[in-house]
């Protein structure tokens, strides 16, 4: 703890920061540009001027850049000084000398920081009669709108994509007055963490393309507190709608997890909502005539009616629950159908790897760290693992933690950490230890030690031998080349000299034995007293609460429609077309008897429904969902209910009231769902307090989804009905559709917007956290779930593969993830679709030569249940005979990983 | 005593004053330019629509009653898609006209909007839109604008210098 004196009132902040930071901690207003709290000060813009006095005695005092002075000890400074006012008042003019006449037609406008910092500084009326410098702009591809004319040069645009992001096709160009933030020509930004651009620079210079579409300001949206959908990380986010449609995401802060930036699938995945697949009516198939069957509408209590009749029938009915359906959506079905009937809507390999990585973070000793403590790691190996294309935002978290040990020399040289220019003077190209073992080159290569790339057991092995070294007690691998093991007790040395060493691995290269060597690595380390972190991947943002759930493999379930024992058969929010090769899918789709389908989107699954229930996507939905880190997360729908559409749950619990269940009120609403969750299962204990329950009121009312600024409240509805009807209602949370409310600060887990009184942009982040970086006011969103048990018992995994041998006529089929395409749901959006990769095949090029196949000449692949006719494209790391195939950028896929296949030569 | 005669003496004299009110309909008030009555959205000095749908008049309407989309067309030029006005819930405060940054949204003169339902005070943008720009005939936000628009570049609005050339290194 330090004192330091503003304006001669003694306070009491945290050591080791700067001014800046310390000052909006105690939550002063000081306007600033080119300071961010994740990537801290170079003092650029000159606007965060403060004035220092010596010692009590000293009157004068000298105007100093709070961004770039520690708040040590003693520190007396004044914040709120005639001469500080003039000076800001003159930065800010010269910052806006060049400013284009735009807001009105600016994306950033109501939320812009130079609006903000401008009106905070006190410039009203523009002075300057001299001509304006304009820029041309860049066409940056389907994700960011480009407008340089209002650019300050900050730098804090550059300092994200280059020095934070590892991007490398966006630069400074220019000299003296014409400096210019872009690309070296026209074309879309590469790094997958582009989007965040729309919340680091501070004035409309980058926008969102996809809000521009269907331009909304900020006040305007009626705004929820969401989870991410789109992989197992499950970053927090903030969903904005208006006129029933999903505008944009924003991120939302949490400390733990996804801090200040989101990945481009996250931000700009959205879209899928407003798409034309969506299912917006009860469908069911007319099978009148004997002609085709199709679906169409249906009145609810008719469908329901069938829907009893159908069970009181007595012939068995089964449910297959969903990796992306929420926790009580999934119960409830479980529920409804019964624990014996229910099924993991997952395959059997995916099960498997799910539950050995719950066993594994059950029975510790080591456990899942989140993003934050990921970042603060001093030696990574990643086992297998495609991070950036499994799960994107770990991948920029990993990049930070390579920084940690360099971090070393920063401290000896006793400079702050926070002086961002001169810690990368210091380290310079410097990295932390940080091992990539994976079936083809990522994208954190760029940043790694060592590379290499080889095939899933063989990448197991090394991790196997790494335990050995680290732990003698850990099983060896006898076979191994002399290199590798040299490279193991390399390796092995480095995290045991690692203070806070970390394993990444997860269900990216399909490789049970893969999961197995991380954990026996981090066993290791732990056994040699070292706090090691182990982190795995997972595809999906419920599959570890489906997990969790448990429930019958998917093969079982085929088998029991195959033997015709089944009358009807209920997929939740599901395309059984990813999770199996089209011939058994479409075998078992037309074997069942009556198949019922909830879900959102029309999948292929959703096609061959007899009954079709529309439910909610992410937006439409509130519910709790487990991620890969095991910690519990509440997301709450941001569109009102209209029409048809009903979270799946609550289509539950109709079928369950037409039913006439005794039980009933027990799946009424998530909050009772989640009671009954907590009461079956021990894990879920903390499911019902992860949020607020819907009783939560703050002085007495509700948390309002609209901002106090909600435009056309009398006017939107009047071309339907002039006579304004009343907001829906919302008993299932503690928001409302509605501008009425408490509009302060929400408890951390409610947070709809970020907005204080002066600053409109998401900045204003920082009056949330009760101080800069730390957790937000009342503790962070979400509960984990899993922790290590302290008496667990756990021992070396010993069943070590054999190495792999490429064979002659055989190739092993692993998959390969992309971060735009791999992801069923935001695939369906416009902006995300158009950098979803061709579908291809992946080789080496040596065995491109053997083939005889140039890169984009068709090859025809034939598996066990399969035959597919796809381009080829050169892969140069990949291992000799191993063939990777994208996942999800088929029409028909859902191909079991990894599995032998043979090229048909024609 | 007195004051009631006094009394007596101004109704008397008002009785032979001249007359406030007019005898409307037949004869119209006469209304100052500055009078709040029905809301147009008027064009600028080229003929385009005049409103960029940047929502501030929407923000600034105390009751709410004004809800627009805004959208792009080929040209660049952002407009709205819809516009509507509830004239059933407008005070006239003139806020908006106020608020709106391209002098598109002005209060007129009428004031004659008696309806018997109140259906028909929901004004769209073809009720609102007129062919002229209103009490302001010269300005035109996009000449002042930064923004690109199809026929005017970058650099070619007032007090504009022509795009810089990034990749020149002269000082
Ligand atoms: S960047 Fe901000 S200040 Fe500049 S035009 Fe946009 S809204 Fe206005
Ligand atoms: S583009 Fe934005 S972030 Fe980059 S220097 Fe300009 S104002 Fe700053
Ligand atoms: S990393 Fe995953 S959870 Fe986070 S924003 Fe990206 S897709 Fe969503
Ligand atoms: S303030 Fe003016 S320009 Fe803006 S939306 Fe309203 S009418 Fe259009
Ligand atoms: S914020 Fe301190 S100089 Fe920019």
């Amino acid at each position: 703890m330090a004192t330091i004196f503003i304006d001669n009132v003694p306070y009491h902040v945290q050591d080791g920061q700067n001014l800046l930071s310390a000052c909006l901690s105690l939550g002063f207003n000081i306007p600033y540009f080119c300071w961010h709290p994740a990537m801290h000060a170079v003092g650029a813009c000159r606007m965060c001027a403060v004035k220092q006095f010596r010692d009590e005695s000293d009157t004068r005092g000298s105007i100093v850049m709070s961004c770039m002075t520690p708040a040590s000890d003693g520190t007396r400074v004044s914040i709120d000084d005639d001469d500080i006012r003039e000076f800001r008042a003159a930065v800010i003019e010269f910052l806006m000398l060049n400013h284009p006449h735009d807001c009105p037609v600016c994306d950033e406008g109501g939320e812009c920081h130079l609006q903000d910092m401008t009106v905070l500084s006190g410039h009203v009326y523009r002075r300057n009669r001299f001509k304006k410098r304009t820029y041309i702009n860049q066409n940056l591809g389907p994700f960011i709108n480009h407008e340089m004319n209002r650019c300050i040069q900050c730098y804090r645009c550059v300092r994200f994509y280059r020095d934070y992001a590892g991007g490398r096709d966006f630069n400074v160009f220019g000299v003296h007055d014409r400096i210019y933030f872009g690309r070296c020509s026209d074309g879309t930004l590469e790094n997958e963490f582009s989007g965040n651009l729309v919340e680091v620079c501070p004035t409309g210079v980058f926008t969102d393309k996809t809000l521009r579409k269907q331009y909304t300001r900020k006040w305007d949206l009626q705004t929820a507190p969401s989870v991410c959908p789109h992989c197992g990380l499950g970053c927090n986010t903030i969903v904005g709608e208006r006129y029933g449609s999903v505008r944009r995401i924003l991120n939302r802060y949490n400390h733990e997890l996804n801090g200040y930036f989101l990945c481009d699938r996250g931000r700009f995945g959205y879209e899928f909502v407003n798409c034309d697949r969506r299912i917006r009516q009860l469908l069911v198939k007319d099978k009148s005539g004997d002609s085709e069957a199709f679906l169409q509408p249906i009145e609810k209590q008719q469908a329901l009616h069938s829907l009893s009749e159908i069970f009181r029938s007595g012939a068995p009915v089964i449910g297959l629950g969903s990796p992306r359906a929420s926790l009580e959506a999934n119960f409830s079905l479980r529920s409804l159908v019964g624990p014996e009937n229910f099924y993991i809507g997952i395959s059997d390999p995916e099960f498997q790897m799910i539950s050995r990585i719950i066993e594994v973070l059950r029975n510790g000793p080591a456990h899942s760290p989140s993003l934050r403590e990921v970042e603060q790691s001093d030696a990574v190996l990643i086992l297998g693992e495609d991070v950036t294309n499994t799960a994107p935002r770990l991948a920029l978290s990993l990049r930070q933690s390579v920084r940690q040990k360099p971090m070393e020399m920063v401290d000896r040289l006793k400079v702050p950490r926070w002086l961002d220019g001169s810690v990368r003077q210091i380290v310079q190209e410097n990295k932390g230890p940080l091992y990539i073992f994976s079936p083809v080159a990522t994208r954190l290569d760029d940043v790694a030690t060592k590379t290499l790339q080889l095939a899933p057991d063989d990448i197991a092995r090394i991790g196997f031998q790494i335990a050995h070294e680290i732990d003698p007690e850990a099983p060896p691998v006898s076979d191994l080349t002399a290199n590798f093991r040299g490279l193991a007790a390399n390796i092995a040395e480095t995290l045991k000299q690692a203070s806070v060493p970390l394993v990444v691995s997860g269900t990216g290269c399909g490789s049970i034995h893969v999961i197995n060597a991380a954990a026996n690595v981090t066993r290791a380390l732990r056994s040699k007293g070292k706090r090691a972190g182990l982190s795995y991947t997972v595809p999906e943002c419920n599959s570890l609460g489906l997990g969790l759930i448990g429930g019958g493999n998917i093969s079982d379930c085929f088998q029991r429609i195959m033997s015709c024992s089944v009358n009807t058969f209920i997929v939740l929010e599901n395309d059984l077309y990813r999770r199996a090769e089209v011939q058994i899918t479409d075998q078992i789709l037309n074997n069942c008897k009556r198949l019922i389908v909830i879900d959102h989107i029309m999948s292929r699954t959703a096609e061959k429904a007899d009954i079709m229930l529309p439910s909610g996507t992410f937006a439409e939905t509130t519910g709790s969902f487990v991620n890969s880190e095991g910690r519990c997360q509440r997301q709450f729908r941001v569109i009102p209910p209209t029409g048809e559409i009903q979270e799946a749950h609550q289509w539950i619990f109709d079928i369950m009231t037409s039913l006439q269940w005794d039980t009933l009120r027990h799946f009424s609403d998530i909050e009772s769902i989640g009671e009954l969750l907590a009461a079956e299962f021990p894990v879920f204990k903390p499911l019902p307090e992860v949020a607020p329950r819907s009783s939560f009121r703050e002085f007495g009312q509700k948390i309002p989804r609209q901002s106090h600024r909600y435009s056309g409240r009398t006017s939107m509805l009047a071309n339907i009905t002039v006579n304004e009807p009343k907001p829906p209602d919302d008993p299932e949370s503690p928001l409302s559709f509605s501008m009425e409310g408490y509009q302060g600060i929400p408890p951390a887990s409610l947070i709809q917007r970020f907005w204080a009184p002066g600053w409109n942009s998401s900045q204003s982040v920082n009056k949330f956290q009760s101080e800069i970086n730390g957790p937000l006011i009342g503790g962070d969103p979400g509960q984990r779930l899993i922790e290590p048990s302290a008496s667990g018992k756990w021992s070396y995994f010993t069943d070590i593969p054999e190495p792999y041998k490429p064979q002659d006529d055989l190739w092993l089929m692993i998959p390969k993830f992309h971060v735009f395409g791999s992801e069923e749901l935001s695939s369906l959006g416009p902006a995300i679709s158009e950098r979803i990769p061709k579908p291809y095949v992946g080789i080496n090029p040596k065995d491109a030569e053997s083939l005889g196949k140039q890169e984009g000449e068709k090859v025809a692949v034939a598996g066990e249940n399969f035959s597919i006719s796809v381009p080829v494209r050169i892969i140069k790391s990949l291992p000799r005979g191993i063939m990777a195939l994208p996942v999800g950028l088929f029409t028909l896929d859902g191909f079991t990983f990894p599995q032998w296949v043979r090229i048909v030569r024609d | 005593m007195f004051s009631l005669l006094k009394g007596m003496w101004i109704v008397l004299k008002h009785t032979i004053r001249k007359r406030e009110t007019v005898l409307y309909p037949e004869e119209k008030p006469i209304r100052s330019p500055r009078w709040r009555g029905r809301i147009i959205l008027s064009r600028d000095p080229d003929g385009w629509e005049r409103c960029v749908a940047c929502y501030l008049c929407a923000a600034a309407c105390p009751v709410d009653c004004i809800s627009l989309q805004a959208t792009q067309d080929e040209h660049g030029r952002r407009y709205p898609e819809f516009f509507r006005i509830n004239f059933s819930r407008c005070i006239f405060c003139g806020f908006c006209e106020e608020a709106c940054p391209t002098y598109a949204i002005q209060l007129t003169n009428d004031f004659e909007m008696g309806e018997y339902s109140r259906h028909n005070f929901i004004y769209e943008k073809e009720h609102l839109l007129i062919s002229g720009p209103g009490k302001y005939p010269d300005y035109n936000f996009y000449r002042v604008a930064g923004i690109s628009i199809a026929g005017k570049g970058k650099g070619e609005s007032e007090n504009e210098k022509p795009p810089e050339d990034v990749h020149s290194l002269m000082p």
